[in-house]
């Protein structure tokens, strides 16, 4: 039962309140892609032990996506932010190297 | 036999004597009296029987632990399984009926597999029931649900009402002891908020039994100073007979508060299930007594040494004349000395350690009470109850050295930490050698959104075992008076080189009945990891998730499997700490308040005009209107009829609205459909699909162009909502520099059907607007007064006949409903409902979301090429629709079925193919999506997704019926009725 800070509204809103939407910062791949490309945006997915960016929606809230960055074993919240970005924030990634020493984005060596 | 002392009993109010029932027998207990208590009060030591062997089983311990004391208690409405007589309060005229015998709990018929046991091993299940395949259908499987489960299920609905209950709180304390005190009167005085519970009806935990110095002052007495210093504050709240059931993550904690059991009559809920946010919380569990392996340690008689201790202080219980106490460590000795204070015999303490030394120790010998050291119990006298022990020496294998006649058997193994609830979110565990338990590892705590770790432990839970040690992990300011008591040694069996006969005696699990010898026999069949054996062996499975006996059985196997303890570790701690009712899950949420229920404008109307309601997500639509005492198929079929020849009215407010609108709205409903919303003309309507980023059809439904910048899409009923999420999310997540708002106007809107050959006629004499063909011809919609209404029409069509639908603010659609009513009166005019509606579509062979797909269709699957743009680049699922399972021609399609004896397909039939699959199932070639009976046809239609069905017209294929009889149609045209649509065209 997470709690987090929706980055809209300025709630920290309780989990049920919360609807859950999968990896963050996928590519949507159109009528142009391969084969491999398409599949892979469909169904292949990052799994990680560890920091996950994911999206959610506070549904039972202002309605609004954000993202938010979490560790999958901690359940530590290193920050959420609005999802009208391709990608992290660069200060959230560096904090989040700061307190994980070597962690970078999409590094799963 | 046990019996009620004339003296003493710290928890009994002895001026209220309380009747209650016993199998059916009349008994008497006192006020502050458990089930358990009063039951030994009156001599009733035999309690229950085992789940596996329905061996007899007494008491064995006095609290949550309990394995063996499940009761069935209440009667009708109020009955309920599995409760612990040991945590049930006694009360006034309680029924209550022990469980798992028949036909009585002194005869068992069952106890025959008691005698077989030898031939009922670990893993029996596995072993016994794979072959032959027939007998499992016949023989095993009924003999299995026969003697399964404890306890037998409630018959009628729960009489009472349960609740839950949100706090937010920067302490939680759970666990009313020393510790938790303590840990409570800290907190405060930092300033929060503390809130600290306690899942008995008492403060205090352990320590008033057990005894000792605080600060000078008797424990029961510092406890009451404690509650009574912490009660004043404001900042603090307390609740017993409230249980942490389970910690989760981010600090969320469910506690289960049990506010009537005791006093049924009571007003009120009778539980409450909180549901707390916690900065911190401290676990202050305190510990659980492990029993000693010995053979026949399950015998009624044999109990706990500490609950035997609480037996005789706090309800003035004898648990016999003479009881000897077995042990391994220093605590069990104050059970010897609580015993010999109570004026009852202890013939001996039998203490496996060779030469144990401490002021406890001596306290018991200066009593005169005999100490044998280095002994142990070769196995326990009697048959369905204590009558002597066989003592040995530990050392050994068994030999029999004397015998000593006793009643009841005290044993204590040692103490484990409660570490449940640290477990249950994370929290990992070490284990202590010294004094041979696991306890909460400090450095690797359950840890919160910030990172850092927001459970703590104090107190017996964390390790500390006496009352001075106590005090000080929770940070007590009072010191108690600190004695050194004697090493406990770890003892797994008695005596430690007991044999095969011994050992399968020696009950690990008293619920489930496992034995030493059955997790031995899983370590030499290979399972090593602790949680498979658990499930070979279905030790800890039980009700009571082995609070006794996992230490005990993971003990055994890490002997048997010659691995440290610590390397096999314990099996996962999962909530809830104990069973946790039904009801309180539920809370207020059954019957009415179940969830919202939704209601049109029309609502009444239905409900007084005969509806036979049909729920349809959190709508209730009628079904169809009876009248009279018509059948609901007589209603129907004179539904669609009417409305075929004369006119029907629909309440279609329940389809979803939703208004797109901004100088992007064209271009992203291109993107959400599959064919082109941006080149539709104002005024026009267009009827569009709507698939997901898979292709698979989700939506359909007809688009109505208002403005230049403004769209108004209609869903289906079930998926406004959904559809409404899903169009954000793609604005959110993918478009969001596209300028469009959306907003869900489903409830805004009423909006009534009127079809039919004659609908035109009904609006005409409402009068107001020229709904002629030329004004207003087929896919239009306008603006304009009907009847003084302002209203909002569309020419759209779901059933092939003339139809308007009529779309008027939420607040009017009673009056406008009224109005058509009245109206349609000399044009024949009736009602028709969701079933009527489906029976008209499927005649047109127009299909329905969630009928016709499931998920796993696309629009192509269903003959909807023709609404599918080519001109467009992209669309939401046009990628998918490209792959190349997706064009394979070997799809199943929609097609018509047409019965060639006019018979009525079953729903879901599956078309016949010839051979079978790689399992010898019957191979299939399609299915039926949708089928019903056409009163126009006289037959029955149906529609199905068929291998190449469309390839295939006027082919005869065979359907299954669940008879075993098949049934053969043909493959037709989807559309039956009208196929040129002439009648919707006028």
């Amino acid at each position: 039962m997470l709690i987090l800070h929706c980055p809209y509204c300025g709630v920290d809103a309780d989990e049920t309140e919360l609807a859950p939407g999968g990896e963050a910062h996928l590519v949507r791949r159109g009528p142009e892609a391969s084969e491999d490309a398409f599949h892979d945006y469909l169904f292949v997915r990052e799994n990680p032990r560890g920091v996950h960016f994911e999206r959610w929606r506070h549904a039972a809230g202002c309605g609004k996506w954000f993202h938010a960055a979490r560790c999958t074993v901690t359940m530590e919240v290193f920050g959420t932010y609005p999802a009208q970005v391709t990608e992290p924030p660069a200060d959230l990634l560096a904090a989040i190297s700061a307190k994980r020493p070597g962690w970078r984005w999409r590094d799963f060596t | 036999m046990s019996t009620r002392l004339a003296k003493g009993g710290r928890l009994l109010n002895r001026n209220r004597a309380l009747d209650f029932i016993f199998n059916g027998r009349h008994m008497r207990g006192f006020e502050g009296d458990t089930l358990a208590s009063a039951l030994l009060g009156e001599g009733q030591v035999l309690m229950g029987r085992s789940f596996k062997y329905h061996r007899p089983r007494g008491v064995v311990a006095s609290g949550a632990e309990e394995p063996n004391a499940l009761m069935n208690v209440g009667e009708g409405a109020r009955f309920e399984p599995n409760q612990r007589a040991t945590t049930q309060e006694l009360y006034d005229g309680l029924r209550a009926d022990s469980q798992n015998h028949w036909p009585s709990l002194e005869f068992d018929v069952g106890v025959v597999n008691n005698y077989a046991a030898r031939f009922l091993p670990a893993g029996f299940y596995y072993k016994t029931f794979m072959q032959p395949r027939a007998a499992w259908k016949h023989l095993f499987e009924p003999v299995i649900r026969k003697s399964a489960g404890l306890g037998r299920v409630p018959k009628e609905r729960d009489a009472d009402r349960y609740e839950h209950f949100h706090a937010h709180v920067d302490t939680l304390v759970i666990g009313g002891g020393l510790a938790g005190l303590t840990a409570a009167r800290r907190a405060a005085d930092a300033g929060g908020t503390v809130l600290l519970i306690e899942q008995t009806a008492h403060w205090g935990g352990r320590a008033p039994v057990d005894g000792g110095r605080i600060g000078g002052a008797d424990p029961e007495g510092w406890v009451k100073n404690a509650v009574q210093e912490l009660d004043v504050k404001d900042n603090v709240r307390m609740r017993t007979r409230c249980m942490g059931a389970g910690i989760y993550d981010h600090g969320y904690v469910l506690a289960y508060e049990r506010l009537t059991d005791h006093a049924p009559d009571a007003d009120g809920p009778r539980h409450r299930l909180w549901k707390i946010r916690a900065r911190q919380v401290v676990v202050a569990t305190g510990a659980i007594e492990r029993p000693l392996s010995f053979a026949g340690n399950d015998l009624p008689g044999v109990m706990l040494a500490g609950a035997v201790r609480d037996y005789v202080v706090n309800w003035a219980v004898s648990p016999g004349d003479r009881t000897v106490i077995v042990t391994n460590n220093d605590d069990a000795y104050r059970t010897a000395l609580a015993l010999h204070s109570a004026g009852l015999q202890v013939p001996a303490v039998i203490d496996a350690r060779t030469a144990p030394q401490s002021a406890l120790i001596q306290q018991v010998r200066d009593a005169g009470i005999r100490v044998e050291t280095g002994r142990a119990i070769a196995s326990v006298k009697g048959r369905a109850r204590v009558t002597g022990v066989a003592i040995t020496g530990q050392a050994g294998e068994g030999a029999v050295l004397e015998e000593i006649g006793c009643d009841a058997v005290a044993m204590s193994g040692g103490w484990s930490p409660a570490v449940h609830l640290w477990s249950h979110c994370g929290g990992k565990l070490v284990w202590d050698e010294a004094q041979a338990f696991f306890r909460p590892d400090p450095d690797r705590a359950p840890t919160g959104a910030d990172g850092a770790a927001f459970v703590r432990v104090a107190g017996a839970a964390n390790g500390a075992m006496s009352t001075a040690e106590v005090l000080a992990d929770a940070g007590a300011d009072a010191a108690a008076e600190s004695e050194t008591p004697a090493p406990i040694l770890p003892v797994w069996i008695m005596p430690q080189g007991a044999g095969p006969e011994l050992r399968a005696k020696m009950w690990l699990d008293y619920q489930n009945d496992v034995k030493v010898s059955d997790v031995q026999l899983a370590a030499r069949e290979g399972y090593e990891s602790v949680e498979h054996t658990k499930r070979y062996t279905t030790l800890g499975m039980a009700t009571d998730q082995g609070k006794l006996s996992n230490i005990n059985g993971l003990a055994v196997l890490s002997n048997a499997l010659n691995a440290p303890i610590p390397e096999v570790g314990t099996t996962t701690f999962r909530p809830p700490y104990t069973p946790i009712s039904f009801g309180s899950i539920a809370g207020e949420a059954r019957g009415d308040l179940f969830q919202p229920l939704r209601r049109t404008a029309m609502h009444d109307w239905h409900s007084i005009n005969g509806a036979h309601w049909e729920p349809v997500g959190q709508w209730r639509r009628p079904y169809c209107y009876r009248r009279g005492d018509e059948s609901v198929e007589d209603a129907v079929m004179r539904e669609v009829k009417n409305t075929r020849e004369a006119v029907g009215l629909l309440d279609a407010s329940t389809l979803g609205k939703i208004l797109v609108k901004g100088p992007d709205a064209g271009r992203f409903l291109d993107m959400m459909y599959t064919n082109m919303m941006s080149s539709l003309k104002v005024g026009c309507c267009r009827y569009g699909l709507m698939c997901s980023e898979n292709g698979f059809l989700i939506d359909d439904g007809v688009v109505a162009r208002l403005s230049e910048d403004e769209w108004l899409c209609h869903t289906t009923t079930g998926g406004a909502d959904a559809i409404h999420a899903h169009m954000e999310e793609w604005l959110q997540t993918e478009w969001w520099d596209w300028q469009v708002f959306t907003a869900n106007l489903t409830e805004q809107y009423a909006q009534i059907g009127v079809v039919g050959p004659r609908a035109r006629e009904v609006l005409d004499l409402l009068g107001g607007m020229d709904l002629s063909k030329d004004a207003m011809p087929f896919m239009s919609w306008a603006n304009g007064t009907l009847g003084g209404f302002d209203v909002r029409v569309f020419r759209i069509s779901f059933s092939g006949e003339l139809s308007f639908e009529i779309a008027v603010k939420a607040a009017q659609g009673r009056a406008l409903w009224d109005a058509l009513a009245l109206a349609g009166r000399e044009f024949g005019a009736m009602p028709y409902g969701t079933e009527a509606l489906h029976v008209l579509r499927a005649e047109k062979g127009f299909i329905m979301i969630g009928d016709e797909t499931d998920g796993t269709v696309i629009p192509q699957d269903l003959g909807l090429n023709w609404a599918i743009s080519k001109k467009k680049d992209d669309y939401i699922g046009k990628r998918a629709q490209a792959r190349a399972h997706m064009t394979d021609p070997d799809r199943w399609k929609l097609v018509g079925l047409e019965t060639l004896d006019g018979s009525v397909l079953p729903d879901g039939a599956l078309a016949l193919a010839e051979g079978e699959n790689a399992n010898g199932q019957r191979r299939t070639q399609g299915r039926v999506t949708s089928t019903y009976y056409s009163p126009v046809l006289g037959r029955g239609i149906a529609m199905g997704l068929v291998h190449r069905g469309p390839d295939r017209m006027g082919e005869v294929i065979r359907f299954a019926r669940l008879d075993g009889t098949e049934v053969e149609a043909r493959i037709v045209s989807t559309v039956f009725y009208d196929p040129d649509g002439e009648k919707q065209n006028v």
